[in-house]
């Protein structure tokens, strides 16, 4: 819990939770150092969250601040639900990284710098008149500034590896010392490297060396007050077989085990986007599992080859961000039109158009309820965190091939790349839903002859799967309007009513389970209403205006469409309902229109997460006796990830800043 | 085309109950007898074959054949196919697609079918209009063309879809025409093809582009503008009075004359459909100065991509055991016991 840790003097021995960021050249490996932290943090029985931070750029240019990349954790001995407001702790590898990201650290917050990278030249990449770490500038923060890059070179020279291979494990340095502050164990690093650089063993030892010596260093150093062992407890966690997992990956694993659950062969065909291509390259490596993956030409090749195998008897999946998902929108349509099952997983980013390629937003939730030609309707499910995605997969896989429909599912970018602890479960504990293919004639024409109706429904309005390949059913489908049972073309006025009302109640008909409160009572004075992955800041948020005695509730949605029946019925309960959003208040437009609701919107549209405290200022709006300054929007923020400056502007909205 | 055990099926079995809506006199309907009077000849079975299209004039085809038939969206009947044959390599696929749907807003899957050779077969219908649409000009219509959208007369270059299949990457391309008697003859040599097989149907559209191939296609002169090309056979054309040889310093096609059926003394040269060289030549060869080069152009099979798939799918999948539970708990794992978390 990121504020527990904002009330305390950042130098406490124990504390609760603590909020490290990593922060350096995008070639510095910063996103690796980051990962291979959160590991050895699981490993020491800590909650946490992660929030990974990169540029667009794969190689921006050295030492400049748009080509800083950082990586936030937040972990501790309670549960831990967001990847935290203000850092504890920043380490910076050069003066770039320094610029960007100080001021989000908290007041006596730690500052490790690399002087070695503090350089005339890196100096004035970033835009310092004078060295920040000389000229008294950051006296509001403990600094802790030595010559990594030096002690590196020093450390791996028995592996006569030139300066500019030396260099690159300052990074390893810089994790042995942050193993050493957090007392944390090196061992499943050191293997893990070893494994990695299995074929280059100076590489490895480099590696090992580099780690070796930065945990010395803290060990042996003398380094006055500034860095001292701070021991975080365990948390305490259900028992059980835990491993840290990302959205993606929960969202592959979930797929493969919703395709084992239908007993069905699984298609996934893609096309590079960021942040979706992550599931691509999980899912190639899950073939043994009867999984194809076909890397299409184009976004729209991608779906349709999916819903060519699922035409065909497979599990038919795609995936994209929103740009890729708008290019597949007509082939939903199509897939609406037959009537096959399909699961089609956006990974939303910021937009519109390319927009921001590696941040995050909610904002296609109009695309994926409302965003096709034509009255077509599907479900929409929304995973909430890294973990939950697996579930959500699985419930996507559920409904398309028992429903025989189209599914969205979405994550966002944040869900994608971020880490969790996930308590790994039991593939038992799910029920199987097996799916049915029609083997035989399923009518009797008027002479009571065996007859073929290919979309005949069944009680849940799904029309039987027909494998092309089964003897005597042939058949044809198509886009076109077709009769409300034979399939044929059909244009007729009164069957295209018919048939557009059979696909809405259909999908209006999928089973939802009832929407449950996540925090609070069922009743009160306000409902928080979430959806995707602003569940952990507006839990916090509305947790700690609960502990201040407030009628507070969250509730967070997993069935965007169709929405759970009682929902209309809960939101009534409370006299007040605030959804917040990264969008411009997308989803507070569908629960106006289902319900007549008054809800009022708080949208945040930076690329960056919401922060608890921002969600605790808009929450306590509702009780500061002002009338009407409810909801509204949270501004960009310079001390949150991703920084302004990552961007290509120093933060500022040039002539438009009030 | 697969090693499925013949089926014994009549031209009627291939017919459905639905009422063929075509122009009265379009090309279509030809083709589709046509398909429908080689299938039983294939030993096709109809459960197993199925037809798959984009969007236009051609593209109902799917309607009217007793088989499997899925009638997709505009330019993307390839990627259907594509998944369809990854997910069941032993359907027999029928691709049906025109100039517009395959050329135009389909010219991308249509390449990427063809150079990742998925093993079906390709009618694109070219009558070098859109149809349905009542009558634009296409990517195959000749500079020139009078269309609603060019009252003026077209001024886009026209695309050769023969020669942007095998630039594609297409190990058999294959040309004929709706009333043409041998056609079955080139849908046959396609389905024998193990690979992508690409075939150009030229198509009469009476309503909005009538008779733009009479020049050859006509029954009259027809001899002298047609060139059917057999593998291993000179390449004579006008009654064997004319042939086709090599210019062997320009690196070119010409017509020569034969004198007497001394079609060797006049140089004219061989086919060979595995020569990609003269492949490229005989797609581009100009009509007018040359016959319509007719037949199979190309047939030079190499390993389909299913089979790549299957293939690779194995090998990853080698030694690995298809545990779920084992999958979710992979890599670095700790257990939880009260309080204490052990590295696993």
């Amino acid at each position: 819990m990121a504020t527990q840790t904002a009330e305390r003097p950042a130098d406490t021995h124990t504390p609760e939770a603590v909020v490290v960021r990593f922060a350096g050249d995008s070639g510095d490996g910063m996103q690796l150092t980051g990962g291979q932290f959160t590991l050895s943090t699981a490993l020491a029985g800590n909650d946490l969250a992660t929030f990974p931070d990169f540029p667009a750029e794969i190689r921006a240019p050295q030492g400049t601040l748009f080509g800083v990349s950082a990586f936030q954790i937040n972990f501790g001995s309670r549960q831990i639900n967001t990847a935290g407001d203000a850092p504890d702790v920043l380490v910076a590898m050069n003066p770039a990284a320094l610029k960007t990201n100080v001021e989000a650290l908290k007041p006596g917050g730690l500052i490790i710098a690399d002087t070695g990278e503090f350089t005339k030249r890196n100096l004035e990449k970033a835009k310092y008149e004078s060295n920040p770490l000389e000229d008294g500038s950051l006296a509001r923060w403990q600094v802790l500034a030595f010559d990594i890059s030096a002690l590196t070179i020093e450390a791996v020279k028995p592996f006569g590896l030139g300066n500019k291979d030396a260099l690159r494990s300052k990074n390893m340095w810089t994790l042995g010392l942050a193993l050493w502050m957090f007392d944390r164990d090196r061992q499943p690093l050191i293997d893990w490297l070893e494994a990695k650089f299995k074929n280059k063993p100076e590489i490895a030892g480099a590696n090992v060396a580099a780690l070796n010596a930065g945990h010395a260093y803290g060990e042996t150093a003398e380094l006055g007050g500034h860095l001292h062992q701070t021991h975080i407890p365990a948390v305490e966690h259900e028992p059980g077989l835990y491993r840290t997992v990302t959205g993606a990956e929960a969202v592959s694993l979930g797929l493969v085990a919703g395709a084992q659950l239908a007993e069905l062969p699984m298609f996934f065909g893609g096309y590079p986007i960021t942040p979706a291509s992550a599931i691509l390259h999980h899912l190639v490596r899950m073939k043994e599992f009867g999984v194809t993956t076909f890397q299409a030409e184009d976004e729209i090749a991608a779906i349709c080859a999916a819903i060519g195998a699922s035409y065909a008897g497979q599990l038919g999946v795609t995936s994209s961000s929103g740009p890729g998902i708008a290019l597949k929108t007509e082939a939903m349509g199509l897939a609406i039109m037959v009537e096959l099952p399909l699961v089609i997983v956006n990974s939303q980013r910021g937009g519109p158009s390319t927009g921001l390629p590696t941040k995050t937003e909610q904002s296609d939730l109009y695309q994926a309820v409302y965003g096709r030609n034509g009255d077509a309707p599907l479900p929409v499910i929304a995973a909430s965190s890294p973990s939950d995605a697996f579930e959500v997969a699985i419930e996507a896989v559920r409904i398309a091939t028992q429903y025989m429909t189209p599914v969205i599912l979405l994550t966002d970018g944040y869900i994608a790349n971020a880490a969790e602890p996930w308590k790994v479960p039991d593939p038992k504990s799910f029920e199987p839903f097996p799916a049915k293919f029609l083997e035989e004639k399923n009518a009797k024409d008027a002479d009571g002859n065996d007859e073929l109706l290919p979309y005949r429904r069944d009680a849940k309005g799904a029309r039987p799967w027909i494998k092309p390949g089964t003897p005597g059913l042939m058949h044809r489908v198509g886009g076109i309007e077709k009769h409300v049972e034979t399939g044929n073309i059909d244009y007729s006025p009164a069957n295209h009513q018919k048939m557009t009302d059979l696909r809405r109640d259909k999908v209006l008909g999928v089973a939802v389970p009832d929407q449950e409160v996540a925090l609070g009572d069922e009743t009160g004075e306000l409902a928080v209403v979430g959806w995707g992955s602003t569940y952990g800041p507006i839990r916090q948020a509305v947790r700690r205006w609960r502990e201040k005695g407030r009628k507070v509730s969250h509730i967070h949605v997993r069935h965007i469409w169709p929405l759970p029946k009682n929902l209309g019925e809960l939101l009534a309960g409370f006299d007040h309902v605030l959804v917040p959003e990264m969008n411009t208040g997308q989803f507070k437009t569908v629960l106006r229109d289902q319900y007549l609701v008054d809800a009022q919107s708080l949208t945040k549209t930076s690329g960056q997460p919401f922060q608890i405290a921002e969600l605790e200022a808009a929450i306590g709006k509702y009780f500061d006796g002002i009338e009407g300054d409810e909801g509204g929007e949270v501004p960009a923020n310079k001390a949150q990830l991703p920084e302004p400056q990552s961007g290509y502007d120093d933060g500022t909205l040039k002539g438009h800043h009030p | 085309m697969n090693d499925m055990t013949p089926i014994e099926t009549t031209l009627k079995d291939w017919e459905t109950d639905q009422e063929v809506r075509w122009c009265p006199g379009c090309g279509d309907y030809a083709i589709l007898k046509a398909v429908q009077r080689t299938l039983p000849q294939l030993g096709s079975d109809p459960a197993n074959t199925v037809f798959v299209s984009g969007i236009g004039c051609s593209s109902r085809f799917p309607y009217y054949v007793e088989s499997y038939g899925f009638h997709t969206i505009h330019g993307r009947a390839p990627a259907f196919a594509t998944g369809i044959k990854l997910a069941n390599p032993d359907l027999d696929v029928w691709l049906v697609t025109g100039d517009g749907d395959g050329l135009s807003i389909g010219g991308n899957h249509l390449m990427h079918v063809l150079r990742r050779n998925v093993n079906l077969q390709i009618m694109l219908f070219n009558n070098e209009i859109y149809g349905l649409t009542k009558g634009q000009f296409s990517p195959t219509s000749r500079l020139g063309t009078k269309s609603p959208s060019t009252p003026l007369g077209s001024f886009d270059r026209p695309a050769q879809p023969c020669a942007f299949a095998l630039g594609s990457g297409a190990r058999f391309v294959a040309r004929g025409f709706d009333v043409s008697k041998n056609l079955p003859d080139v849908l046959k040599a396609a389905h024998a093809h193990q690979g992508a097989a690409f075939i150009e149907i030229f198509q009469n559209c009476i309503v909005y582009n009538k008779d733009v191939f009479d020049d050859f296609a006509a029954p009259k002169g027809a001899e002298a503008h047609q060139l059917w090309l057999e593998d291993g056979q000179p390449m004579l054309f006008d009654g064997g009075t004319k042939g086709i040889c090599l210019d062997r310093e320009a690196l070119e096609l010409r017509v020569v004359d034969v004198v007497d059926g001394d079609w060797q003394a006049a140089g004219v040269i061989v086919h060979n459909v595995k020569n990609r060289s003269i492949a490229h030549m005989l797609v581009e060869l100009p009509f007018g100065a040359f016959p319509m080069a007719l037949g199979v152009l190309y047939d030079d099979p190499r390993p389909t991509f299913e089979a790549a798939v299957i293939e690779e799918r194995a090998r990853a999948s080698e030694g690995k055991e298809a545990n779920l539970a084992k999958l979710l708990g992979k890599g670095q794992t700790w257990t939880v016991s009260g309080t204490a978390a052990d590295p696993v």
